[in-house]
């Protein structure tokens, strides 16, 4: 049996607001997701609820990696667990060198067991696979020592969070929107390395991904096994590879004329948001 | 919740600077302050005439002035505190001449194994005298004094006398005043024109004994282009009743001379840190205060520099940790009194756990101090709704042509930063570990090694079990 995140019948709500309205979705390791649809449609809701995130609250439904409900788990222990999330807009941390704080995180998430206090990983050890890691990603050695995500561009910080997602080793990753604020050149590169990182997972089995996305660029060299498409909070249609070809190339118009009643929650979601700005 | 008892018992656990050493004082003025009291101190000293007259004035100085009405809450009864205690009959030369309980008490603390490895010379102190001091004898051989300034005022009465509380008088403040009457241990530095000490002198102030007051007065000179770091380590055991430390710095950095002044305080909760530090910078001359201010129930603490003369710099960077039951009223002062003189102010503060930590400030160019610049930036941090951190900057300007810029930034610990980092394995107290540990950084840094390791390791102390 390979190992699986599984989704149930899940419901998630921010202040009070209800986004996600019954999301079901099996990933096993080893597959693509794609996860499409329009801004807002709660693809990163359903991102930030996987990692637990406490303001996403789950109402009704379940979370299982390999069948053990991970809902009472914080986000420390999910990523310990071997679940991983690339944000769309990291966080900075001044101060903090990103050598420092990666040596502590891959410590932790290779020994899960760990208790804070407890030794790190060698310094000569980490510092080798940290190199190797940067070279492959075409890094500058003198990044390691900049402070996590303070003053990055776009582009770096996406970059960043490829490396993390190459030191921690995740059976799940989470990528939203990786390819935003890239040039063409570095998705080219960043869709590379992600299939590089997904295929050289210890033990053999390959990593489980959902990719949210807009774009094709990513997919490129993850050739999605599954595509979903999500709106007005609810996954309406699942399919290959052809389904993510045809939403960007033809959009959403299909989608919302086929889903009334969720294109309908899909708009009002759109203008509540547009009323809150 | 029970986390604050829980992280209360944690503390006193884990913290090495919680123990009492049982000692055979020697000597114990009577409870209490009055002339009679002043007048033994000086005795027990074997003090010069205008030593005592100056004691005794001071403490009708003190006795004339008002209690502080800004700052801190100071509940102190100044008639239930020990002001004068002599732990020992002699100073030792060798650590194997301090008494062996001592002795032991500083090897708890790592000042011997200090010493060894990076210090050109040592002073401890305990309760009111230095009971022990060291310098390196190339040094002593260049003219460079490095004594505890009880020693100076009978071996060195000339220079003493030239510049002891010419600094900082008597009438500065009530405790300034209170200092200057009671006064007793601290340390006296010159370095003599021209010499450059590479590695730190340190002293080591030690209260051990309960409702204690501790008055070290420290002097230091440090004559034309010569340059040192001073550094000082302060630690108390926790008593039920409150115990007193109230110091008095003086310095002078003449002309292109270069003065750094480390303090990594670490008082026990129960202690009233109320301390002034004053350095006056000449010609060219850098005076730097590095200023780290864990522990103790109220430190009121303003480290300031005047630049006298043209050219003078004055850097002061500080950081204050509040937790539960304190109060770190702390920060700097700059005076520009002469043209071309230039300061920066970093303060960073970090309150948590029911804990206050103010930034008052002083910045002031006085007329005529053309072309001054001055740089103050102060950051708090504040790790939850319970904390507090609340900034004073005071800004006088007599002078047109001055460019003063001040920068202040409060953040609470962001549910964000949290989230980041816990979505990559680290736990909910590492993760606010770090973001402390990063927002101190730029303090940090300015340290040498390992005084950079030792505030880490206690700022770690401070933020264990921080997380309910």
């Amino acid at each position: 049996m390979p190992e699986t995140l599984q989704i149930t019948n899940l419901h998630v709500a921010v202040e009070g607001k209800p986004i996600l309205r019954g999301v079901h979705l099996t990933i096993n390791r080893g597959e693509v997701h794609a996860l499409m649809g329009p801004n807002g449609s709660g693809k990163s809701t359903l991102g930030n609820a996987i990692m637990g995130h406490p303001n996403y609250e789950v109402t009704e439904g379940a979370i299982e990696l390999n069948g053990q409900d991970i809902l009472a788990m914080d986000a420390s222990e999910r990523a310990r667990a071997g679940i991983f999330m690339a944000f769309q807009r990291p966080m900075a941390i001044p101060g903090v060198k990103m050598a420092d704080f990666l040596r502590h995180a891959t410590t932790n998430v290779r020994n899960p067991q760990r208790k804070e206090g407890e030794e790190l990983i060698p310094m000569r050890q980490f510092r080798k696979e940290l190199t190797a890691k940067m070279e492959q990603l075409k890094m500058d050695v003198e990044f390691a020592r900049r402070y996590v995500n303070d003053g990055f561009s776009g582009g770096e910080m996406k970059r960043a969070e490829i490396l993390q997602m190459a030191m921690l080793r995740p059976k799940f990753a989470i990528l939203d929107e990786t390819d935003s604020g890239l040039d063409v050149d570095a998705v080219k590169l960043a869709s590379q390395s992600i299939a590089a990182i997904a295929q050289e997972q210890e033990g053999g089995a390959e990593m489980g991904i959902l990719i949210i996305t807009h774009h094709d660029k990513l997919l490129e060299y993850n050739t999605p096994d599954f595509t979903h498409v999500m709106m007005g909070g609810r996954i309406v249609e699942t399919g290959g590879v052809e389904l993510a070809r045809e939403l960007y190339t033809s959009g959403y118009d299909r989608i919302r004329s086929s889903y009334p009643e969720e294109a309908a929650v899909e708009d009002e979601m759109q203008q509540a948001a547009a009323a809150a700005v | 919740m029970s986390t604050d008892l829980l992280e209360d018992v944690a503390l006193g656990e884990i913290n090495k600077y919680d123990f009492i050493t049982p000692t055979h004082e020697v000597f114990r003025a009577q409870k209490g302050l009055n002339a009679q009291v002043v007048a033994q101190i000086s005795e027990m000293k074997r003090e010069p005439a205008w030593m005592r007259d100056f004691r005794l004035k001071s403490l009708q100085v003190f006795e004339s002035k008002p209690m502080p009405r800004w700052g801190g809450n100071i509940a102190i009864d100044f008639q239930d505190i020990y002001y004068y205690l002599k732990p020992t009959t002699e100073q030792g030369k060798t650590w194997d001449d301090v008494p062996q309980e001592i002795k032991e008490t500083f090897d708890k603390l790592g000042i011997p194994e200090a010493e060894k490895k990076f210090l050109a010379g040592v002073k401890a102190q305990f309760e009111s005298e230095v009971v022990y001091g060291s310098l390196q004898e190339d040094l002593a051989k260049k003219g460079v004094i490095f004594t505890d300034t009880d020693t100076a005022v009978r071996e060195y009465p000339d220079l003493v006398r030239e510049y002891f509380g010419r600094i900082i008088p008597p009438q500065d403040n009530k405790f300034a005043a209170l200092n200057s009457a009671v006064w007793s241990g601290g340390s006296f530095i010159y370095v003599p024109k021209g010499v450059k000490i590479e590695f730190p002198l340190q002293a080591y102030f030690r209260i051990n004994a309960e409702r204690m007051g501790q008055f070290e007065r420290t002097l230091i000179v440090v004559d034309e282009g010569a340059e040192v770091h001073y550094v000082e380590g302060c630690t108390a055991p926790m008593y039920s009743s409150e115990s007193l430390h109230s110091a008095v710095v003086e310095i002078i950095v003449k002309k292109h001379a270069r003065c750094r002044y480390t303090t990594i305080q670490n008082w026990a909760n129960n202690i009233y840190n109320l301390v002034t530090k004053r350095a006056m910078a000449y010609e060219g001359a850098l005076m730097e205060w590095i200023d780290g201010n864990l522990g103790s129930r109220l430190t009121m603490k303003y480290p300031a520099v005047y630049m006298m003369e043209p050219g003078a710099r004055g850097e002061i960077l500080s950081i204050a940790f509040a937790s539960k039951g304190q109060h770190q009223d702390a920060g700097a002062k700059v005076v520009h009194a002469a043209p071309h003189t230039k300061s920066r102010i970093i303060s960073k503060s970090i309150s948590k756990n029911g804990g206050r930590a103010s930034y008052r400030g002083l910045c002031k160019a006085e007329d005529g101090a053309v072309g001054c610049k001055s740089n103050v930036v102060c950051d708090a941090l504040i790790l939850d709704p319970k904390s507090r951190s609340d900034t004073y900057p005071y800004i006088e300007v007599e002078e047109q042509d001055v460019q003063i810029e001040h920068e202040a930034s409060v953040s609470r610990i962001g549910e964000e930063q949290l989230f980041y980092l816990m979505s990559r394995g680290l736990t909910e107290a590492e993760s606010s570990s770090m973001i402390v540990s990063g927002f101190i950084e730029p303090l940090i840094k300015e340290l040498p090694m390992e005084y950079a390791v030792e505030m880490n390791r206690l700022i770690e102390l401070q933020m264990e079990g921080s997380v309910g």
